[in-house]
C-alpha cells in the first residue's frame, strides 16, 4: 500500500533524516519509536506527502505520491494528529464528517449518507453520546477518539497516527491503544494498516507491532518488535541504559535502569532549581 | 442532526426557522426604514406608494430616497458580514476582520485618489474597489513569492505592512488635498456613509457582491475543514493553495464592492458572524446566510440612526464602532464560550 524507497527527509536544503525504507500494507501496525527529533514527526510529513521528498520515493499504492492530488491521498491514507483545539466550537459530529471530505465533490456537502458513516464510526469507537458535543470542550482523550472516529470515516486502508497516546491518562491511552489492535485485525474490512509514531516502546509489544526504530534520522533498526526492541538496541538509541524484561503473564516491558549515573543532567537541574 | 443518546440537548433553533425569523425581521425593519425620515410616512402611505398608488410625493419619497439607501444598507451589511465569517474561518481566527488583508485601506488609499484629483463620483467608486483588489492581490502575491511554511501568518503580516503603506500614502494625500473642498469629502468617506446613495451606484455592487457570494456558498463544506489548519485541510483531501485563493478573491470582491459604495464601514465584519456561531455553530453552510442576514438588519437600524438621530449626517463608521466595541467587550467578558 505505502512504500518508501530510500529517502531522504528534511525542510529545504536542511537534511533531517536518509535511507529510510517501509512498507505498509493491510491489517498490519508498523510502530515509529525513536527520540526527540530523530526525525519521526518529519518522516510522517513525508509519507502523507505534506512534505517533498529530498530524494528517494514514496509510493501510495504503487504510484508516486507526490503525482497524487491530495483527494486521492485522503482517500487512502487517513491521518490523526495529535488532538489540539480548532479555533471554532465545531460539534464532534461535525469534526468526524470532515473525513468525508475527499469523498465529496469539490463544491459537495455531506449527506445523509455521509452522516451514517461518521455516526458509525462513532458507535464503533464507543463515543457516540459526544455527537453533539462541542469539540473545543472535549477531553484530551475524547479529541483523540473523535480524530481516530474521523479517520474510520475517511474509509482509508491506511492510518497514519502521530503519537496517539500522548498526554493521554493511563486508562485513556489503553483504551486507544485496543482500538488501534481492532482496527488492524477487523475481519470485515480486511484491517485496515497503521502507522503510529510513540515514545513508548512498552506500547510495541503491546500492538505486536513491525517497529522501525529510528535514530538521527536513519533506521537503527527494523522487523518485528521482539527482534527490534532489545536491550541493546533500546540502550544505543535513547542512550541510557535500558533491560528488557518478561512479566509472569508473558509481556514484554522495557525498563530504563534509573541508577544516578545514568540520569545525571536532570537530578543537578532539579538540585540547582531547588 | 444527529439524534442518539445525546446527553446535551442542542441549543441553536433549526436553522430553517431561524432564517426564515430573520428574513421576516429584515422585511419589517426594512419597511419601517422606509417610513422613517424627516418626511414622516405613516405604514399605508408607504404600502400605497410602494404599489405605485400614492401620492406622487410620497412615491418619489419612497423611490428614489428611502428605497435606494435601504438597500445600500442592507446590501453592505450583508455583504460585510459575509466576507468577515469567511475571512474568519479561512485565518482560524475569531479577532479577524474583513481589512485583514489591506482592502480598506486599498479602498480607501483608491477613493481619496480619486476624490483628490477630482473625479466624478463613478469614478472614484471605480477606484475605490480597483485600490481594494489591487492592495489585496498585492499581498498575496508577495506572500507567494515568500519561503515561509506558514502561509496563513505570512499573509496577515504582509496584509499589515501593505495595509500601513497605503494608510501612510491616503495621510499624504490628505495633507496635499484641498482643506475646504477635498478634505471633508475625504474625512467623510474614510468614516462611510450611504448618504448620497442612488439606484445608479448600487447596480454596478450588487451582481459583484453575488458573484461573490457564489463560491463561498459552494465551498462551505471546505471552509470549514481549512479552519482546522493548513495540514490538517490536506491530509482530509483540501487542495488549500487554491481553495484559499477563490475564498480571499471572493471574499475581497465583495469587500472590495460595498466599500466602494459605502465608504470604510469598520466592525460589521468583525462582530456579526460572532453573533451568527453563537446562534447556529461554527459550521459555514449556516454562518454565512444567517452573518449575511444579521449583518443586514444590523446596517439598517444602524444607517437609519445615521440619518434620523441627528440634524447632520452622522458617518456610519462612528456608529459602528460605537455600538461594535462595546458589544465586542462583551462578547470577550464572556468568556470563550461562542467564539473560542
Amino acid at each position: 500500500m505505502l512504500e518508501a524507497r530510500e529517502l531522504a527527509i528534511g525542510y529545504g536544503s536542511t537534511e533531517v533524516g536518509r535511507g529510510l525504507n517501509l512498507d505498509a500494507g493491510g491489517g498490519e501496525i508498523l510502530c515509529l519509536l525513536g527520540p526527540n527529533g530523530c526525525g519521526k514527526t518529519t518522516l510522517f510529513r513525508t509519507l502523507l506527502g505534506l512534505l517533498p521528498a529530498l530524494s528517494g520515493a514514496v509510493l501510495l499504492g504503487g504510484k508516486p505520491i507526490s503525482a497524487q492530488s491530495r483527494a486521492e491521498i485522503a482517500r487512502r491514507i487517513a491521518y490523526v494528529p495529535q488532538a489540539h483545539a480548532p479555533p471554532f466550537p465545531f460539534e464532534a459530529l461535525e469534526v468526524v464528517l470532515m473525513g468525508r471530505t475527499a469523498r465529496l465533490g469539490a463544491f459537495g456537502q455531506p449527506g445523509r449518507q455521509d452522516r451514517d458513516i461518521a455516526l458509525t464510526a462513532m458507535n464503533r469507537l464507543g463515543i457516540a453520546d459526544l455527537v453533539q458535543r462541542d469539540y473545543s470542550r472535549l477531553s484530551g482523550g475524547q479529541r483523540q477518539l473523535v480524530l481516530i472516529a474521523r479517520a474510520l470515516a475517511q474509509e482509508a486502508p491506511l492510518i497514519v497516527m502521530d503519537e496517539p497516546t500522548a498526554s493521554l491518562d493511563f486508562g485513556n491511552q489503553a483504551q486507544v491503544l485496543a482500538q488501534i489492535t481492532s482496527l488492524a485485525q477487523d475481519e470485515a474490512k480486511d484491517g485496515r494498516g497503521v502507522i503510529l509514531s510513540t515514545h513508548d516502546p512498552d506500547q510495541a509489544f503491546a500492538l505486536n507491532a513491525q517497529v522501525l526504530l529510528m535514530k538521527d534520522g536513519t533506521s537503527h533498526a527494523h522487523g518485528p518488535a521482539k527482534d527490534v526492541l532489545t536491550g541493546a538496541n533500546l540502550s544505543a538509541v535513547y542512550g541510557i541504559p535500558v533491560s528488557v524484561e518478561n512479566t509472569t503473564s508473558g509481556r514484554k516491558v522495557c525498563l530504563p535502569k534509573l541508577e544516578a549515573q545514568s540520569a545525571p543532567t536532570m537530578t543537578s537541574d532539579a538540585l540547582t532549581i531547588a | 442532526m444527529g439524534r442518539g443518546t445525546t446527553t446535551t440537548v442542542g441549543l441553536r433553533p433549526p436553522v430553517l426557522t431561524l432564517t426564515g425569523g430573520l428574513c421576516l425581521c429584515l422585511a419589517a425593519l426594512a419597511f419601517a426604514a422606509v417610513m422613517i425620515g424627516p418626511y414622516s410616512l405613516s405604514p399605508t402611505q408607504t404600502l400605497a406608494a410602494l404599489l405605485g398608488q400614492g401620492d406622487r410625493q410620497a412615491e418619489i419619497v419612497v423611490w428614489n430616497i428611502r428605497l435606494p439607501r435601504v438597500a445600500a444598507a442592507l446590501l453592505v451589511g450583508a455583504a460585510l458580514a459575509a466576507a468577515g465569517a469567511s475571512y474568519q474561518a479561512l485565518f482560524r481566527n475569531p479577532l479577524v476582520s474583513p481589512d485583514i488583508l489591506g482592502v480598506s485601506a486599498g479602498a480607501g488609499l483608491g477613493a481619496v485618489a480619486g476624490i483628490f484629483l477630482s473625479l466624478p463620483v463613478a469614478a472614484i467608486q471605480a477606484s475605490a474597489f480597483i485600490g481594494g483588489m489591487a492592495a489585496v492581490g498585492f499581498v498575496t502575491l508577495v506572500a507567494s513569492l515568500m519561503q515561509n511554511a506558514d502561509r496563513t501568518l505570512t499573509l496577515v503580516l504582509i496584509g499589515v505592512v501593505i495595509g500601513a503603506l497605503a494608510g501612510a500614502a491616503t495621510s499624504l494625500l490628505k495633507v496635499m488635498a484641498d482643506p475646504y473642498d477635498q478634505l471633508p469629502a475625504i474625512t467623510f468617506w474614510l468614516l462611510g456613509s450611504l448618504a448620497a446613495i442612488t439606484t445608479e451606484d448600487i447596480l454596478p455592487a450588487l451582481p459583484m457582491v453575488l458573484i461573490g457570494l457564489v463560491p463561498l456558498a459552494l465551498l462551505r463544506w471546505r471552509i470549514n475543514v481549512l479552519s482546522l489548519g493548513d495540514e490538517e485541510a490536506r491530509a482530509l483531501g483540501v487542495e488549500v493553495g487554491r481553495t484559499r485563493f477563490l475564498v480571499i478573491a471572493a471574499a475581497t470582491l465583495i469587500t472590495a464592492s460595498v466599500t466602494a459604495l459605502a465608504g470604510v464601514v469598520g466592525w460589521v465584519g468583525l462582530v456579526i458572524p460572532h453573533i451568527a456561531r453563537m446562534l447556529v455553530g461554527p459550521g459555514f453552510g449556516r454562518l454565512l446566510p444567517v452573518s449575511a442576514l444579521i449583518g443586514a438588519g444590523y446596517l439598517l437600524i444602524v444607517d437609519t440612526l445615521a440619518r434620523t438621530i441627528a440634524q447632520v449626517e452622522v458617518p456610519l463608521g462612528i456608529l459602528t464602532a460605537v455600538i461594535g466595541a462595546p458589544f465586542f467587550v462583551w462578547l470577550l467578558a464572556r468568556g470563550r464560550r461562542g467564539w473560542s
